[in-house]
């Protein structure tokens, strides 16, 4: 049995044993002092990470993922609120003293030093012996397949291999989580989704908490077991990824996750647990759930991939409303339409190209669009 | 035309080095040994016992430059590092204008601030005689014509020649490999001594280059700040060639400076070639 893997099997009695959570913020608010103006770049996050899980910060840029992750590092002091590693305070204990580690964005690999002295570096400076030291950082490159390249410089490798060093860096000191600020922003598209791949891989092997900052939505989706959306310094919605992709709380969310209709008009009645949204003259909207009232205004999204396109009226207890094609473009996989209502609004929807790829309408077509009462969701107002 | 374009981008620098610095060195080669006086002309003999003489007269000269320029040296680098170290990662948007401030000296002629230097530590200037009215100092006090004044003036003349490259090089310093350093359990000295130092260590090596060949050849310092037993041998060099008008015993006194100084760039360049500082501070 390697080290890494009876390291993952303490972490795993550990986390099923104490429960005690990985990371835990509370209440933290960063602000800075720019041009003589308090400017707040996270508003209060609070948000509790479990033992062995992989968990993305998502956001666009500016959104405070980053500085949220640095404060967990402690290149940040929290203004205000704590942050607790393993149920320890740390709020003011200094990044050196913190038992994570951080791959960062462009690696901020040591170019005076080796691939090998690069990966021993934290052994070095927790004092371990040099015989384990060996063991360890061997048994470490082996992981990240860069075996045989312990002599090479990081400027006389790759991007990728660079980052597999500096996932080796981090991740050879066994650290309670590893932190991961867009660390594989600087790769090209293929080697990017190898290593979402490898990097899943990883983390299921050596069985530390991951958390993941990241501003690209696929690559959360993909490797999450949950994810934090952020938006203007605050937590939009904290969820599993199918549940951020299938039922978004929010209209950020929607908006930023995919690709998102928004619709929104006023509960015409209610119906057997559903309610009626009145589109326009001859559309209506269904909307699964309670706690409507008619005549509340209400915004509700759907995917483009939930909406059927015809171009009869469909039957049915569904949401029927009808449009005009404004735009066809054929993407292989599948047809996208855009989809003109008659109040204007502009519906995406894709249909699968799974028996032919003939479009079932043409533009200018009058359609009627179609879908479950499931498949919309009502936005918090 | 166009592969001729790359070597006519060097033609002036070429033409230029050739004209005034090749020409003038086969000169005054050939003057080194020369015999005879200003008066009646110098003649070519191949006096080469000229440069052996002159060694052995001026001995003491030469280990004295060479002390000064390394004591000079050592001086600068204390100074100049805290100093590049503040400006490159304490400067925040004011660091252009730190760096004009360690340049400013330069708007005023050398001369003239090592004479002024002179005004200012004078036995009864405006430093020493509060001091010794005061009675902190005793009456005979003196900082001119000591080895202090000619080596702090040599420090202060030469100091912007390093802390520039030494903050070129901190500069470039990425900030999150510094970061990195602390995540991986560095404390802040151990971040400076394992990655911020060695990273520098390229600009303390071009700083001491910059500095110690000028500082150790210099002659205004030792001649308006020091005393008879400050001389160095730049001072000898002058008197030869101005004052003695003897032109082989000076012209061969330059090139044995000069070739000291290449045998010894050329040993500290083996020694602590950055490779093998940058190797050696991986540990």
């Amino acid at each position: 049995m390697t080290d890494i893997q009876a390291g993952t099997e303490a972490a795993a009695a550990a986390s099923t044993s104490a429960q005690v959570p990985a990371i835990e913020l509370d209440g933290v608010v960063k602000e800075y002092l720019a041009h003589g103006e308090v400017v707040q770049a996270v508003k209060g996050v609070t948000l509790t990470i479990t033992e062995g899980e992989f968990f993305s910060l998502l956001g666009p840029s500016g959104c405070g993922k980053t500085t949220t992750m640095r404060m967990i590092a402690g290149f940040e002091d929290p203004s205000r609120g704590t942050v607790r590693l393993h149920g320890q305070d740390v709020t003011d204990v200094p990044p050196n003293k913190r038992d994570v580690n951080m791959v960062f964005q462009s690696y901020a690999l040591f170019p005076h030093m080796n691939v090998w002295e690069n990966v021993a570096f934290g052994l070095r400076r927790k004092k371990i012996g040099e015989a384990e030291i060996r063991r360890r950082v061997g048994e470490m490159l082996e992981i990240v397949a860069l075996t045989g390249r312990e002599k090479r410089r990081p400027r006389e490798m790759s991007g990728g291999q660079q980052q597999r060093v500096a996932l080796a860096r981090a991740l050879v000191n066994k650290p309670r989580a590893l932190l991961l600020d867009e660390p594989l922003g600087a790769l090209d598209l293929k080697l990017r989704q190898a290593m979402q791949i490898e990097l899943k891989r990883i983390q299921r092997e050596v069985g530390i908490t991951f958390v993941y900052v990241t501003h690209d939505q696929s690559e959360a989706l993909t490797m999450s077991d949950r994810i934090a959306v952020m938006n203007d310094g605050l937590v939009e919605q904290l969820a599993s990824p199918r549940e951020i992709y299938e039922s978004p709380s929010t209209a950020f969310v929607a908006g930023f996750i995919g690709t998102s209709n928004l619709l929104s008009g006023t509960v015409d009645r209610i119906v057997s647990g559903s309610a009626v949204l009145k589109l326009g003259q001859e559309g209506r909207v269904l909307v699964a759930g309670d706690g409507f009232r008619v005549a509340d205004p209400l915004a509700v999204t759907v995917r483009p991939e939930k909406i059927t396109i015809s171009t009869e009226e469909p039957a049915g207890d569904l949401s029927v409303v009808p449009g005009i094609v404004s735009e066809v473009v054929y993407l292989g996989l599948y047809n996208s339409y855009a989809v003109s209502l008659a109040d204007g609004a502009e519906v995406t929807v894709f249909q699968q190209n799974a028996l032919d790829s003939t479009s079932t309408a043409e533009r200018g077509d009058a359609v009627w669009l179609s879908w479950q009462p499931r498949h919309s969701y009502a936005i918090g107002s | 035309m166009r592969r001729l374009a790359p070597y006519l981008l060097i033609l002036p620098g070429g033409l230029w080095l050739a004209i005034f610095l090749v020409v003038p060195m086969v000169f005054m080669a050939s003057v080194s040994t020369q015999e005879g006086d200003v008066v009646n002309g110098f003649v070519q003999t191949f006096n080469f016992s000229v440069y052996g003489d002159a060694l052995v007269q001026y001995r003491t000269q030469f280990l004295r430059s060479a002390g000064y320029g390394l004591v000079a040296t050592v001086v600068s680098v204390a100074l100049a590092y805290p100093m590049a170290y503040w400006i490159a990662f304490k400067g925040g948007p004011r660091k252009s204008t730190y760096l004009l401030l360690v340049l400013l000296p330069f708007f005023v002629s050398f001369v003239l601030r090592t004479v002024s230097w002179k005004f200012l530590l004078a036995d009864d200037g405006m430093l020493l005689s509060p001091l010794k009215s005061m009675g902190l100092v005793p009456g005979d006090f003196h900082v001119l014509q000591t080895t202090v004044a000619v080596i702090g003036g040599l420090v202060y003349n030469y100091l912007p020649f390093m802390i520039l490259p030494i903050y070129v090089a901190l500069e470039r310093v990425d900030p999150r490999v510094v970061e990195a350093a602390q995540d991986l359990y560095a404390a802040r000295r151990e971040a400076f001594t394992k990655v911020v130092l060695p990273l520098s260590l390229p600009g303390v090596f071009a700083g001491v280059l910059m500095t110690f060949v000028p500082m150790t050849a210099d002659y205004v310092n030792a001649g308006i700040l020091g005393g008879p037993e400050n001389t160095m041998i730049g001072n000898i060099i002058q008197t030869e060639y101005l004052v003695n008008n003897d032109y082989p015993t000076a012209a061969a006194l330059s090139f044995t400076l000069m070739a000291a100084m290449l045998v010894g760039i050329f040993a500290y360049a083996r020694a602590l070639g950055t490779e093998n500082v940058l190797e050696a501070a991986a540990r």
